[in-house]
């Protein structure tokens, strides 16, 4: 059990800065997801607080102790690699055990933890297999195992499902959820995916470039994400962004509509006016949005449609039994509440 | 079936075939150039058996089965009590220096290959540019150290050029590259030390090149000759190529005796190969295993 406090963690390599002035407050038991595109250093902050890598600047507080000088294996976390890193030379219960190998125990008691573990993940029948003869989801619970078995205060998971297919990745996040909830440890996970974010996180951590763009909970960083690249980020498919600019009636739109009712925004200010997908509908006195259908994609429970309206291209959701024709006119608006104003320039929201 | 499609896939099927009987002819070739290299292969060594079993008056006929077979050459050398005293001098030699150098390479090549330290780069070039020196070269300079250090005449005089090869290094290094960090890293966490990790992950992940590397460091100083010639002066210090090129006389060399006594010396060879082949197939399936 641990709370993990990041301060003002930088990370370089060479001359290439990867992490800037990281500041991350992670509570006691919290499932933390680390989410953005490839390449934002994700999996650079995860391996600084596994003690992997070093940090340039900064300081990682595990339990409320500096870890910074510490060995990986005095820190209390575990870690599980996107390639599961289980030996294939071992068989599954020697894996599972591979983290008691320094654990001042007895071999009784060792064993009795094995089985212990082995039976929470369901998996006690295939102890004495080789990794080579498991599944792909079998071999994500070895490596799940090797690193419950040791108790640890953090666990650490950097994209343990990414290779997995994609029903099996549903699955074991409801599994990883589920262990979560028995073991009550913290968690940080990282992933890519933002689906895998908003269902597994208590709280989500959006990164870009090194830098951390939001931090909340997945209804906040929904509701209000606090700049366009996580409005993007952030569902799928992404929000839309109409240009626009503010006047005194409201925000005048490049289409040629006003929409009124956001906040109040300086006159001549350029801005974006975010709106969902989901959020748009059929309406024919506030639309601010109007143009001709051009493509239907039909999901089953419902349609997403694409409207051109002279000035780019919107996607809204559609009923899923009837739909606007394709070539049909349509006017959409959005309740005030579900509508983003953003800065253009600096891509900030503006509430 | 209708008709029309037994005629469209029998159409097929005579598509097929000609292309089929190019590959045959292609096939024909490849094996006739491999069956020709194996005969140039096995030659030296039918040769060996076939002189083994000659008299001396019938060595330099070139007949493969001697017109007169004997095995007496077989019971001149077994006799003979030097040969048991070179067949363990090579044993232990080639044993020791095998071992040494499966070890020592290997916890090189892991070092150079999974460390970054400064001037790594640099000891790798260096430890590679020793494999562009030839054993003649060296032969002189480990002379005089030997006579320095007192190691003439000695094993250790004529292991320590071997104990550690340039060769094995560099193909560690190789195979280490094989094994993914992650495995190393998840050690690491899980508190094992740099030593533990070598030892239980990742020399076990690369057995087979392990297995590669002892075949050939053991039968290179199985027949290792210029060195242990050079080094050693009593007969009994002598290794078994060596010992074997000293029958005869000034004037004569006795071929049959030692083909007699190479003959015999295979067979250690053989076991060795035998026992570590079996590493290597296995290694390569268990090689096979992906994330
Ligand atoms: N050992 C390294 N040396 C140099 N650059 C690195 C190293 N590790 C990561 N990087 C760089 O740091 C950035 C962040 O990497 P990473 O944390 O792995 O991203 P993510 O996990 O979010 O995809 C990338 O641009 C990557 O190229
Ligand atoms: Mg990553």
């Amino acid at each position: 059990m641990a709370n993990v406090t990041l301060r003002s963690l930088g990370k370089s390599f060479g001359k290439t800065e990867v992490l800037k002035d990281i500041d991350l407050q992670i509570e006691d038991g919290e499932f933390v997801v680390l989410v953005g595109p490839s390449g934002c250093g994700k999996s650079t902050t995860l391996r600084i607080i596994a003690g992997l890598e070093e940090a340039s600047t900064g300081t990682v507080e595990i339990a409320g102790r500096v870890v910074n000088n510490l060995e990986p294996k005095d820190r209390d976390i575990a870690m599980v690699f996107q390639n599961y890193a289980i030996y294939p030379h071992m068989t599954v219960r020697k894996n599972i055990g591979f983290g008691l190998r320094t654990a001042k125990k007895t071999r009784a008691e060792k064993t009795e933890r094995i089985e212990e573990v082995a039976r929470i993940l369901d998996m006690t029948d295939l102890l004495a297999r080789k990794p080579s003869q498991l599944s792909g989801g079998q071999r994500q619970r070895v490596a799940i195992g090797r690193a419950m078995v040791r108790d640890p205060a953090v666990f650490l998971f950097d994209e343990p499902l990414s290779n997995l297919d994609a029903q099996l990745r549903t699955q074991m996040r409801l599994e990883i959820k589920k262990l979560h909830q028995r073991v009550e440890s913290t968690i940080i996970f990282v992933t890519h995916d933002q689906v895998e974010a908003m269902t597994m996180a208590d709280r989500i951590v959006i990164m870009k470039d090194g830098v951390i763009q939001q931090v909340g909970t997945p209804s906040e960083v929904y509701h209000k994400p606090a700049n366009t690249f996580v409005a993007r980020f952030i569902g799928a498919p992404s929000m839309n962004m109409l240009p626009g600019t503010g006047t005194d009636a409201g925000i005048h739109l490049k289409t040629g509509l006003n929409f009124t009712g956001g906040p109040a925004v300086a006159s001549r200010r350029e801005v974006l006016l975010g709106v969902r997908p989901e959020d748009l509908v059929p309406d024919g006195a506030a639309a601010f949005v109007e143009g001709k259908v051009t493509v239907q994609e039909p999901l089953g429970h419902e349609t997403l449609i694409y409207v051109d309206t002279g000035a780019g291209e919107v996607i809204a959701k559609a009923d899923g039994r009837r739909p606007p024709e394709v070539g049909s006119q349509v006017r959409l608006s959005a309740l005030p509440e579900n509508v983003h104003v953003f800065d253009a320039v600096t891509g900030q929201a503006l509430t | 079936m209708t008709a029309t499609e037994i005629r469209a896939s029998s159409e097929t099927l005579l598509a097929v075939q000609a292309p089929r009987k190019a590959a045959n002819l292609a096939q024909f070739f490849r094996w006739l150039i491999l069956f020709l290299g194996g005969i140039l292969m096995i030659m030296p060594i039918v040769y060996m058996l076939s002189t083994s079993l000659k008299w001396p008056h019938e060595v330099y006929n070139v007949n493969l089965w001697p017109d007169e077979p004997t095995i007496e050459n077989y019971a001149y050398v077994l006799e003979d009590g030097r040969f048991y005293g070179w067949m363990i001098n090579s044993t232990i030699i080639a044993l020791i220096t095998t071992a040494s150098a499966l070890l020592f390479d290997s916890l090189v090549g892991y070092t150079l290959c999974k460390f970054r330290f400064p001037g790594r780069y640099i000891v790798f070039i260096a430890i590679l540019s020793t494999l562009m020196i030839p054993t003649e070269m060296l032969v002189i300079p480990w002379y005089l150290m030997s006579q320095q250090f007192g190691w003439l005449d000695t094993y250790w005089g004529i292991m320590f050029p071997g104990l550690m090869t340039a060769f094995g290094t560099f193909l560690m290094k190789q195979f280490f590259e094989t094994v993914p960090d992650d495995f190393i890293e998840a050690a690491r966490i899980d508190g094992l030390n740099e030593l533990q990790i070598w030892w239980t992950v990742a020399m076990p992940l690369v057995r087979p090149a392990l297995a590669a590397l002892a075949i050939f460091v053991f039968l290179g100083n199985w027949t290792a000759f210029i060195w242990p010639l050079i080094v050693t002066n009593s007969v009994e210090m002598y290794t078994l190529p060596v010992g074997l090129a000293s029958f005869g006389d000034e004037a004569d060399v006795a071929w049959e005796l030692i083909m007699t006594g190479a003959a015999i010396s295979t067979i250690p060879t053989l076991v060795f190969f035998l026992i570590f082949q079996r590493f290597i197939i296995r290694g390569v399936v268990m090689a096979g295993l992906k994330g």
